[in-house]
């Protein structure tokens, strides 16, 4: 194009993406509120932004969402565990989602700990949901919650002496004597 | 619109027997077979999504009590039939075990579903590979979940054994000996 | 009429003679009165739908406290996941809510397509809204019927029952299963609908709103069955927001928060549907909204079948999409996919993806980890049964054990999503 062309050129707007634009807001809500330094490891995966901070702040960013009136991302929609075991010094991590009704903006906030020390504060003070969700949390994965009221297993049996969903143990009972791993190709 | 045939209902047959006026001789064990078989009281265990096959087997399209099982009875003290439907897992296992324990002689359990008879598709570390790892069962139902004509026709053999049992078959020494073998007192 | 005046006037006297007696008995009774009784209610017991235990402590009717334990089903759903492949997980998502199996497996289904990039054509979009409406209607008829049977009408529970049957037939033709569905594709659908399947359906949408009418007037303005259930259990829309309420359970207590409207997908925006509310959140409401919503998915029905547009049910995406036996048996292509899917050969890409439907009892979520594989390596559902049933002894407590029963009932808890 020759410089009389661009310039007759009309003025295109380039259409952003709106899920961009939200997501960008809300990054720079995080940044205002908690500062740059707490999160890393910001992606926007399938148009859900998603960071990564530490376990000594998780319990101040969430708390600090809920009271936000700006975006208000005051639902706690789910939050899991989940091992990485090749991380060292990270194997266990807890996700939470949260979500905003009011704008329909959601967030994933990614904590990483190890294993040897899989200790977190809990959310029990901020949302009641968050109650039976650590349990499971502390049931597969071991996670321990400092100050949740009641934390023993949910769903398996309360004398289980493992962490089911760690990577390390498999998925089959092991006393089972009839399925032999012979025929099923195991 | 109302329906102006008269339906054919089908009763029970008498059993074989000398018949004469005012009196009908026949052996015990047939009368009461025949009592047992068609008055089985279900209990239905239902844990999961065969308990809702079975809803739809309990529903007036296939509805179970023209054989009999008028009154679904969740008390074992009152029910003939265990009807274990759906996955036992083990946490659950203690307590299948227990409402067995509490059913009166005769009984008879029916394990319907994948999961009742052989853990199903759940081969994970949380679920009884099968019922009769922990009580003796009688008829098993495979399906996932079985059609409600699959649970009618289990609940037929059912009938048929009770038709057919001994009246000495509760006391004699191989069913203790099965239930020991289950450590059921 | 005077006879019942002059009875009236029998009562009062009785009750004001038995306020007097128990004002002068409660101090010596007072001993007793704090010893409670200890109620194990569950985990089977017939009120309870599926197993999950409630240990109450009760003074004489009343509760004042209850403990829930869970876990009696527990089948490790999210284990198993991580060890088969994305079109065998369908077979898992269905036994979750398994009153509603098409919409848990249309979810997970959409979960893996956005993961895959795959664009589902738009009969296909329209076949699975059919679908998965019809599946929230059977949903909530199994509540309320089961609410109605509950307080003590049976009559309810076989009227709608037989209406399911009907939907069974339609689900047989779609895709082979009554209960346990395992619907659809990653992609679109197995088979498109069938001229049975459209005359079926078409058939039922003229023969059960009479029924569903019927089961209105039995119990919607049912005088028993109000003071069974108005003011029962209510909650407020602050606490069930705190408590992860969702679905009809949240709109109950006024909260018009449906996935389908604010994040829609497969085509719901296309759609015309109100989304009803209740005001107090008490089982009177849910069972309201639950009626209501079962009108609004007929209007969507109607609505997608009407409407119902020409073309593929499927997506052209060979990498994921099993190919047709014939085409298997004479194309050299569709013959190299159908080794590649089945023997799991073809990769997922490396992401994470989040994504939620409106399933029968709230916002159900699908949060997959993927790491290239062939199978997930983490995925975890958001149930929303397992979330708002924290909230029960709370609802509970300081109501009477009936009362505790018909709130249980109403919350629809669904055992196999509880525990997964």
């Amino acid at each position: 194009m020759t410089p009389q062309e661009s310039a007759a050129a009309p003025e295109v707007a380039v259409a952003e993406d709106p899920v961009k634009v939200q997501n960008a807001r809300v990054l720079a809500l995080l940044h205002r509120l908690f500062g740059e330094a707490t999160f890393t490891d910001v992606e926007e995966q399938y148009g859900l932004l998603s960071v990564t901070t530490t376990r000594e702040h998780i319990h101040g960013v969430i708390a600090g969402l809920q009271q936000d009136q700006e975006i208000k991302l005051n639902f706690l929609t789910t939050m899991c565990g989940i091992n990485y075991p090749e991380d060292e010094g990270k194997e266990l991590g807890m996700i939470y989602h949260l979500h905003s009704l009011t704008q329909n903006i959601r967030l994933r906030l990614k904590i990483f700990f190890p294993v040897a020390d899989p200790v977190v504060p809990t959310l029990t003070d901020l949302y009641n949901s968050a109650n039976w969700m650590e349990r499971e949390a502390y049931d597969f994965y071991g996670v321990i919650f400092t100050g949740h009221p009641n934390l023993i297993r949910i769903l398996n049996v309360e004398d289980m002496d493992y962490h089911p969903m760690r990577k390390q143990y498999p998925l089959e009972d092991g006393t089972r004597e009839d399925k032999t791993d012979l025929f099923f190709g195991r | 619109m109302m329906d102006t045939r008269v339906p054919e209902i089908k009763t029970v047959e008498a059993p074989e027997g000398v018949e004469g006026a005012g009196f009908f001789a026949t052996s015990l064990e047939k009368v009461v077979g025949m009592a047992r078989a068609n008055s089985l009281w279900p209990l239905p265990f239902a844990t999961s999504c065969c308990g809702i096959e079975f809803m739809a087997t309990m529903g007036s399209h296939y509805d179970i009590s023209r054989f009999g099982s008028e009154r679904p009875s969740f008390s074992p003290r009152q029910a003939d039939l265990l009807m274990v439907m759906g996955t036992i897992a083990k946490k659950m296992a203690p307590i299948v075990k227990q409402v067995y324990e509490q059913m009166a002689e005769p009984r008879w359990v029916l394990s319907m579903g994948a999961c009742a008879c052989s853990g199903g598709i759940f081969d994970s570390y949380s679920v009884l590979q099968g019922i009769d790892r922990i009580i003796p069962v009688d008829v098993y139902v495979p399906g996932c979940p079985p059609r409600p004509e699959q649970v009618i026709d289990g609940l037929m053999r059912v009938q048929d054994l009770a038709r057919n049992e001994s009246m000495r078959r509760r006391n004699a020494p191989e069913y203790q000996a099965l239930l020991e073998s289950y450590n059921i007192k | 009429m005077a006879v019942n005046d002059a009875l009236a006037g029998t009562h009062k006297i009785i009750e004001e003679a038995a306020a007097q007696r128990h004002g002068q008995l409660m101090p010596l009774l007072n001993d007793f009165s704090q010893e409670l009784t200890t109620l194990n209610l569950g985990p089977t017991h017939p009120a309870t739908h599926g197993i999950f235990q409630n240990i109450l402590q009760m003074d004489g009717e009343r509760i004042v406290s209850g403990v829930p334990t869970i876990g009696y089903i527990h089948r490790a759903f999210e284990k198993i996941a991580e060890r088969r492949p994305f079109y065998q997980i369908t077979t898992l998502t269905d036994r979750m809510n398994y009153c509603s199996s098409p919409i848990n497996n249309l979810g997970w289904h959409m979960t893996v397509e956005k993961l895959l990039g795959v664009t589902v054509p738009k009969r296909a979009q329209y076949i699975r809204v059919i679908m998965m409406e019809l599946a929230r209607i059977t949903d909530h008829l199994i509540c309320n019927s089961i609410l109605g049977v509950d307080t003590g009408a049976f009559t309810g529970f076989l009227y709608l029952f037989q209406e399911r049957e009907k939907v069974y037939e339609i689900y047989e033709e779609v895709c082979g299963a009554r209960l346990t569905t395992n619907m659809g594709r990653v992609g679109g659908m197995e088979r498109d609908m069938s001229p049975v399947a459209l005359d079926k359906l078409r058939a039922w949408l003229k023969s059960f709103p009479v029924v569903m009418r019927e089961f209105e007037s039995l119990f919607n303005r049912n005088r028993i069955f109000m003071d069974r259930v108005v003011n029962v259990g209510p909650i407020s829309a602050e606490k069930a927001l705190n408590y992860g309420f969702t679905g009809p359970n949240l709109r109950a207590a006024g909260v018009d928060y449906d996935v389908r409207a604010m994040n829609p997908y497969s085509s719901y925006e296309d759609f015309e549907f109100d989304i009803p509310v209740g005001t107090n959140g008490d089982t009177y409401d849910r069972f309201i909204v639950r009626n209501e919503e079962i009108w609004q998915s007929l209007r969507i029905i109607t609505q997608a079948l009407n409407n119902l547009p020409e073309g593929p049910y499927h997506a052209d995406a060979p990498h994921y999409y099993l190919p047709t036996k014939p085409d298997v048996y004479k194309n050299m292509e569709a013959l190299i996919y159908h080794f590649k899917i089945v023997m799991g050969e073809i990769d997922a890409p490396v992401g994470e993806v989040y994504h939620s439907v409106e399933g029968g009892n709230g916002e159900l979520g699908f949060y997959l980890v993927s790491d290239g594989g062939r199978t997930p390596y983490r995925l975890h559902f958001r149930r929303p049964c397992f979330i708002y049933y924290q909230a029960y002894p709370e609802m509970a407590v300081g109501t009477t054990l009936s009362d505790a029963i018909v709130i249980l009932s109403s919350m629809n808890v669904i055992a196999g999503e509880l525990d997964a």
